[in-house]
């Protein structure tokens, strides 16, 4: 039986910056397996550097992660030297890239999601969470950006576009829901100003992607859904423990390298 | 260089702060930490350690332990015997930090400066939404090579995450446009 990495006497100042990190670090695992393999150059430069911005947020979140839960770790401890169960990131970054669309899909959603977050994070008490935010806020306002022009100009495109834009934001949709999934470790943090409800974020994000997809001409997904939740308790898909095993290979196969 | 022969604390000072202002961004050879605004301060503290405070342009910014060494190398070389380099995430650093010297820089190597920074990121997530299609209102940069203003933006993503991707539609030169953020 693991132990639930939850419940254990972390603080959960600690276990909400190292969920925020783990986000950031597993999308950008996921956005770097694009290189070389994107549709355009442009693309692949692209995808890198918001995946560079994301890997950027994720030092930070995980270095204070560790100073927070106080017993040593490091940020690449936390990023090599963790289980899958420890981790802490929703489902919806884990999921294989499928191909472009599904993943400019997945980028509007979490960037979506994401924007809104870091944009209450600005004005949190704690200095750390406040000044992350206030720097990504300005790079994924960007990354937004980015997502919602390819959406719109695959759905909004050819026969063939469209239809495959469509099942993109079909196959990603049903892991929507979990983004908003607050507990008690998110009660406690926003409770001293630090930290934001997820649910909040919900209306929001609603009115932004209802507004790329009826200008994408897709249709909003209805019914498509799955038990939502996991990953934030450290329960994850089929995809997560494939991702952890080649994220950490080389980092366990030479421990304590340098270079 | 010999600034003088009497090493007082205002001196230690002194040249740390133009030995750190001197350290050039490994990606942008051109510019000053100084120029850019990454350099946010140098000061001695009283057991006379000098403290270089600098912040990243962006959060995965891969030149900032190449900084990082270079301050540690040029701040010791000019006399400091305690030398600390402190990251700071706030305030957030901006292109409206960059100097006078350093947009002209820019354009000698190559590289559109930024425009204006908008502050369009901040608001609380009250606002209006914005109406996707009509991309974000995007400054036209002037070509580095030809003046013209008739370019076009080729990618919002560069060979640097600060950068993006433009073509001159008069010398039909790419060129590189630094974001402004």
């Amino acid at each position: 039986m693991t132990a639930d990495p939850v419940a254990a006497s972390i603080p959960p100042l600690a276990t909400y910056a190292l969920r925020l990190g783990d986000d950031a670090l597993v999308l950008s695992h996921r956005l770097a397996e694009w290189v070389t393999n994107a549709p355009q150059l442009e693309e692949d430069v692209a995808l890198a550097n918001i995946g560079l911005d994301l890997l950027g947020q994720a030092r930070t979140l995980l270095t204070y992660a560790g100073e927070v839960e106080g017993a040593g770790r490091s940020e690449d401890d936390l990023a090599y030297l963790r289980d899958e169960r420890e981790f802490l990131n929703v489902h919806l970054v884990e999921a294989p890239n499928g191909d472009f669309a599904v993943s400019m899909a997945r980028q509007l959603f979490f960037s979506t999601f994401q924007l809104a977050l870091l944009q209450r994070l600005v004005s949190s008490t704690d200095p750390t969470l406040a000044g992350l935010a206030g720097k990504a806020v300005k790079e994924v306002d960007y990354h937004r950006d980015h997502a919602a022009q390819w959406v719109l100009r695959l759905g909004d495109g050819t026969e063939i576009s469209h239809a495959r834009m469509q099942a993109g934001v079909d196959r990603m949709w049903p892991y929507v829901d979990e983004l908003f999934l607050g507990d008690e470790v998110d009660d406690a943090v926003a409770g001293q100003g630090a930290g934001v409800d997820p649910a909040l974020l919900r209306p929001e994000w609603d009115a932004y992607l209802d507004a790329v997809l009826d200008e994408a001409t897709l249709t909003r997904p209805e019914g498509l859904r799955r038990p939502p939740g996991g990953g934030r308790r450290g329960v994850h898909t089929t995809a997560m423990g494939h991702l952890v095993a080649e994220m950490q290979h080389q980092h366990r196969s030479h421990p304590g390298a340098s270079w | 260089m010999v600034i003088g022969s009497v090493v007082a604390a205002d001196d230690v000072l002194a040249r740390a702060q133009a030995a750190a202002a001197a350290v050039l961004d490994p990606e942008l050879p051109v510019l000053t930490i100084a120029d850019l605004g990454v350099l946010r301060s140098v000061e001695v503290t009283a057991d006379g350690t000098v403290v270089v405070t600098i912040t990243p342009t962006y959060s995965g910014c891969p030149a900032m332990d190449a900084i990082r060494t270079d301050l540690l190398t040029a701040v010791r070389a000019s006399g400091a015997e305690r030398v600390e380099v402190v990251t700071v995430l706030s305030p957030a650093w901006t292109t409206d930090w960059i100097s006078a010297d350093g947009r002209d820089a820019l354009l000698r190597f190559g590289i559109a400066p930024p425009g204006p920074a908008r502050d369009r990121a901040a608001g609380q997530g009250s606002g209006p939404v914005f109406v996707p299609f009509s991309a974000r209102p995007v400054d036209v940069p002037a070509c580095p090579r030809c003046s013209s203003i008739r370019s076009t933006e080729i990618s919002r993503f560069g060979s640097t995450a600060c950068k993006s991707q433009w073509v001159c539609a008069d010398c039909r030169e790419p060129f590189d446009h630094m974001k402004a953020i």
